[in-house]
């Protein structure tokens, strides 16, 4: 999963978390990703200073009862496990709802060019780029539509502001 | 109408330019064909049984003539010369090619017509009442309502990859004529006691393998908040929805297993939190925003003297053909001096909604000449002229009768729905268009349709139900017995107001049996009903099912 390219505040980064096997002993220091159960399993071991733990929740996980600990970390990773299952983008919309400020990653079979501009206008912005993307192309998908209709997010100039602001 | 801007023009560009260079990819073998399949759905290309079709948004209903010749040019460009109007006031193509089709969304895009979302698990075109704006039993134009939802439902990010596909409707009047409770979400327009604005919403209608009618979660809305509460219910969807098997995907299956009540009380809790935050007030529409949608929408240039010309009248005097049409297919206008004309697709000898290329084009010369350019149409599969002088309408039956389009069966047996079946669809169990011939060639004669009055009858190839079978007076659907064609046929269905399912008959019929079914149930109604007063539909809420099942299965009873 780490192998993946990741895409982050617009250009290609290394990942530098890391991303032990539940099975595996929490390192002593640095960065890691644990998922949701070992997180709550485990809450304690991993709130250290000297350790930065992500949580990768599953798509089914919900949002709105999520305990604020969750909330407080530095990254997330929500994940599509199929192409065209979409259950992670109302997540997506909820953590941010929510206030969470944090990194918000895509990983999974729909982190693909066609789906990243619905990513980052939903709240993602750092993606796992499925492993037969095209990184430079991706680098681009934020241009296929320059506009949008719907108030999601400030980055896309939306249309019913701009027609506000040129009226008669 | 609508008249796109700059921005609208700019997205619909950008989306063209997507396609194709998704097209591209995957021509090239960059793209699996799985996720070009997911991504060409959503610009309206299916692979159906011989070829690509295309499904073109005809966004509710309403269409000018310019897009008119378009889609004739369309026809005649890249396909076999015709079109076929679909039950949810949309557009088919049934063979293009799929190479050509980035070319054809370019055209569709010069006149402000696109394809998008019109298939794929995403919020589909918005459907609407055909008689909007004319309709004399109107509240408000709904329109307006239905352009800032279809525009809100454009490219929505959060909502491209539902569960299963998603299908809104509106209607402001005491007829419901756009079939609003077998929708996903039926929007009612309505006032309060209060004299405000507002919408009854309506959750979970759905016709295919499991029909249902439509639970009120909503009683009434504020007229400004209709987005947010339609968010609220597509984000409990996308979440909750079932993805494990796509038969039981459709929200109203959510409904169903949570209960309507429960299922309001999340849609509920959700809104409380958007409404809580800047996004609920971000989506409401503003009162310029309404204002400035509306008028798009103001009443043509309609001429006060029309009123007085008696030339409509004395035509119905002098022929009994004309007057046939006008009993027909002419209904009341809003404004003195007006008329709503029909232009009816169901004519014998054709696929019902199939229209050719240069039908096509005879008809937007009248629309531009006798109807202020525009024209709709109907979830009936047919076309409406919705703003003819009295005194032309004469003009425009010649004329239409000069092309076929003139039968004067608007609302009666032979103005059947029918989906494209074994001909056209690959998951058909049994034709419906040869069906329809027999049915029509039964009933050819006139007289006898007059006689019967106002029947729909509707037919479908399959389970998927795209010809609204389980809503018909009477429903015909095409079962698979072993290999051969048979038909299970309903009664009692409605779409309307007193949304209600057909109830089934009986076995099922085979193909040689299917007409002569459909004759005999129209004769147990012709014995029993009161008067010529009574429809179809409300003698058989009277007498019930017993006296059709005896003269259809007369031997099963007497055994
Ligand atoms: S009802 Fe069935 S046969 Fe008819 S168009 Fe729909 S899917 Fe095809």
């Amino acid at each position: 999963m780490s192998a993946a390219t990741l895409i982050r505040n617009g250009r290609i980064e290394a990942d530098d978390y890391q991303w032990p096997d539940d099975a595996d002993p929490i390192p002593g220091r640095g960065r890691i990703v644990v998922g949701l159960d070992r997180w709550r399993a485990e809450a304690d071991a991993l709130n250290r200073n000297d350790l930065q733990v992500g949580v990768a929740l599953p798509n089914t996980a919900d949002i709105e009862s999520l305990e604020h600990g969750v909330l407080e970390r530095p990254l997330l990773v929500l994940c599509f496990p199929g192409f065209a299952d979409g259950r992670a983008y109302s997540q997506a919309r909820l953590l941010r709802r929510r206030g969470y400020h944090g990194e918000l990653r895509a990983s999974g079979d729909a982190v693909v060019l066609d789906q990243l501009q619905s990513m980052m206008r939903c709240g993602f912005d750092s993606f796992a780029l499925r492993a037969d993307q095209d990184p430079q192309r991706c680098l681009d998908a934020h241009r296929a539509f320059d506009l949008a209709y719907q108030p999601l997010d400030a980055a896309t100039p939306l249309v019913s502001r701009l027609r506000r602001s040129t009226a008669p | 109408m609508y008249q796109y801007d700059q921005y609208d023009q700019r997205l619909v560009d950008q989306r063209v330019a997507q396609f194709r260079d998704q097209t591209r990819r995957f021509l090239d073998g960059q793209l699996p064909e799985e996720e070009y399949r997911a991504l060409r759905l959503r610009n309206g290309l299916y692979i159906q049984r011989f070829a690509p079709m295309l499904r073109i948004a005809i966004p509710y209903g309403l269409l000018a003539s310019r897009q008119l010749r378009m889609l004739a040019h369309i026809a005649r460009t890249y396909d076999k010369g015709y079109g076929h109007f679909t039950t949810r006031q949309n557009m088919q193509f049934n063979w293009p090619r799929l190479e050509d089709v980035p070319d054809i969304l370019a055209d569709l895009a010069s006149v402000q017509m696109h394809a998008i979302q019109t298939s794929g698990n995403c919020i589909r075109n918005i459907t609407a009442d055909h008689l909007a704006g004319v309709a004399a039993d109107e509240l408000v134009d709904p329109r307006p309502y239905c352009e800032l939802t279809r525009q809100w439902a454009t490219f929505h990010p959060e909502f491209n990859w539902l569960p299963r596909k998603f299908k809104i409707a509106f209607s402001s009047s005491t007829t419901d004529r756009a079939a609003t409770r077998v929708h996903d979400i039926g929007v009612h327009i309505v006032r309060n006691a209060a004299g405000e604005l507002g919408y009854t919403i309506y959750v979970g209608g759905g016709l295919g393998r499991m029909p249902m009618i439509g639970h009120a979660i909503r009683e009434f809305l504020p007229q400004a908040q209709l987005l947010s509460y339609l968010d609220a219910v597509l984000r409990v969807y996308n979440r909750l929805g079932r993805r494990d098997n796509m038969h039981r995907a459709r929200i109203k299956i959510l409904v169903k297993d949570l209960g309507p009540q429960r299922f309001a009380e999340l849609v509920e809790a959700e809104w409380a939190q958007v409404r809580a935050t800047a996004d609920g007030a971000a989506l409401d529409f503003g009162d310029a925003d309404l204002q400035r949608m509306a008028t798009h929408f103001d009443a043509p240039a309609y001429r006060t003297e029309a009123a007085a010309d008696r030339r409509y009248e004395s035509a119905i005097a002098g022929d009994s053909a004309f007057a046939a049409f006008a009993r027909r297919n002419v209904r009341e206008h809003r404004v003195p001096g007006y008329k709503i004309v029909f232009v009816s697709l169901k004519g014998p000898g054709i696929a019902p909604g199939d229209i050719t290329a240069e039908q096509m084009d005879r008809v937007a010369e009248l629309a531009d000449r006798y109807s202020f350019g525009e024209l709709r149409a109907t979830h009936d599969q047919n076309l409406v002229l919705a703003d003819v002088a009295q005194e032309d309408v004469h003009a425009v039956w010649s004329a239409l009768r000069e092309i076929g389009l003139a039968t004067p069966n608007i609302g009666l047996l032979t103005d059947m729905i029918c989906c494209p079946g074994l001909d056209f669809c690959a998951l058909a169990n049994a034709g419906s268009i040869g069906v329809a011939q027999d049915i029509n060639d039964r009933f050819d004669s006139l007289d006898h349709l007059y006689d019967i009055g106002e029947i729909k009858l509707k037919m479908s190839g399959c389970m998927n139900g795209c010809g609204h079978h389980t809503v018909g007076h009477i429903g015909i659907l095409g079962v698979d017995k072993k290999g051969e064609e048979w038909y299970q046929v309903t009664l009692g269905g409605s779409a309307e107001n007193d949304a209600t399912l057909g109830d089934r008959t009986g076995p099922s019929f085979s193909r040689d049996e299917i007409a002569d079914a459909v004759q005999r149930i129209v004769e147990v109604y012709l014995e029993q009903r009161r008067d010529e007063d009574e429809s179809f539909l409300a003698c058989y809420r009277r007498i019930g099912m017993a006296p059709f099942k005896a003269h259809l299965y007369p031997t099963e009873v007497a055994a």
